[in-house]
């Protein structure tokens, strides 16, 4: 396992490069896929508007997949992640056209720990609303 | 109507083993958009330590949560999973997730809450590969949604 970034090299603070992703309804399917969750609400907009919701919604795990992005981006060995946890606090609605939503993910390092690790506290947000909570991964750094 | 708490800290069999396949990674890293060489190229993933191509971070609950389905369709607990959401996800690494694993998952019911009529269900998938050594844990927490008045 080798992170490309030193221990001795971030502070608590330390802000990792920020980025965007693009979430559309062709995404979803392939990520429907490859996962093996094949829920209509994922992809199917009568079968979402019928249980209450307004629109087809990304995976949360997708979410999930994508945001953790900013943390294996930057050690560059996605192996150095120890833990990995968030809440899922508000749906990605995913409107059936070719923009599709844009997800913006942000991370800065939360506190430095024992054994080279660090914990990354991240942020992702969708239409302006924070759509991931309590999300924080510990990574270990060279 | 809430769950039954005397299933807190039930155990499930484990599932059969589940096999890694370097191009099951490569389908799902694709579908994640993420160019990251360590889930492709079996000499990237050498070159940063690991013995074959890695699966990304999250690939792993495809795994567990077809493993907690034992739990979610034990007619004993009776889980509404049609009112069920995602709540939580959290994940401990001992080390990735590889190609050629055979990985078997054990689930476990930690908690069952009931909060303003919504039944919350904590799961432990705890994965092991053919070694028996640990792998990874997966916490996943579903909601199940009041029933509206009828």
């Amino acid at each position: 396992m080798t992170a490309k970034i030193s221990y001795s090299d971030v502070e608590v603070g330390t802000e990792l490069p920020a980025q965007t992703f693009t979430v559309t309804r062709a995404t979803l399917v392939r990520y429907a896929g490859a996962s093996g969750d094949f829920n209509p609400i994922h992809w199917n907009e009568k079968f979402a508007r019928e249980v209450g919701l307004p629109d087809v919604i990304a995976h949360g795990m997708f979410t999930m997949a994508e945001a953790i992005r900013v943390v294996t981006d930057w050690t560059g060995d996605p192996g150095a992640v120890v833990e990995y946890g968030v809440r899922f606090t508000k749906p990605v609605v995913v409107p059936n056209d070719d923009e599709g939503a844009t997800v913006e993910v942000s991370g800065k390092i939360g506190a430095k720990l024992d054994d080279h690790t660090v914990r990354v506290d991240l942020t992702a947000t969708s239409a302006g609303q924070k759509i991931l909570g309590m999300s924080r991964a510990v990574v270990r750094l060279a | 109507m809430a769950l039954d708490q005397s299933f807190v800290g039930r155990t499930y069999p484990p599932t059969d083993p589940y096999e890694v396949g370097r191009e099951k990674i490569r389908e799902f890293a694709e579908a994640v958009g993420d160019a990251n060489p360590a889930y492709t190229d079996p000499d990237a993933a050498k070159a940063l330590g690991h013995p074959d191509v890695i699966a990304p971070p999250t690939f792993v609950f495809a795994i567990t949560f077809k493993a907690a389905g034992q739990v979610i369709q034990d007619p004993q607990l009776g889980l509404d999973y049609s009112r069920v959401v995602h709540g939580d996800q959290k994940f401990s690494y001992v080390r990735p997730v590889r190609a050629g694993d055979r990985l078997t998952v054990t689930s476990t019911i930690e908690a069952i809450k009931s909060l303003a009529g919504n039944d919350i269900l904590d799961i432990r998938g705890e994965v092991h590969d053919e070694a028996g050594e640990h792998v990874v844990t997966a916490w996943t927490k579903l909601v199940a949604r009041a029933a509206e008045e009828a």
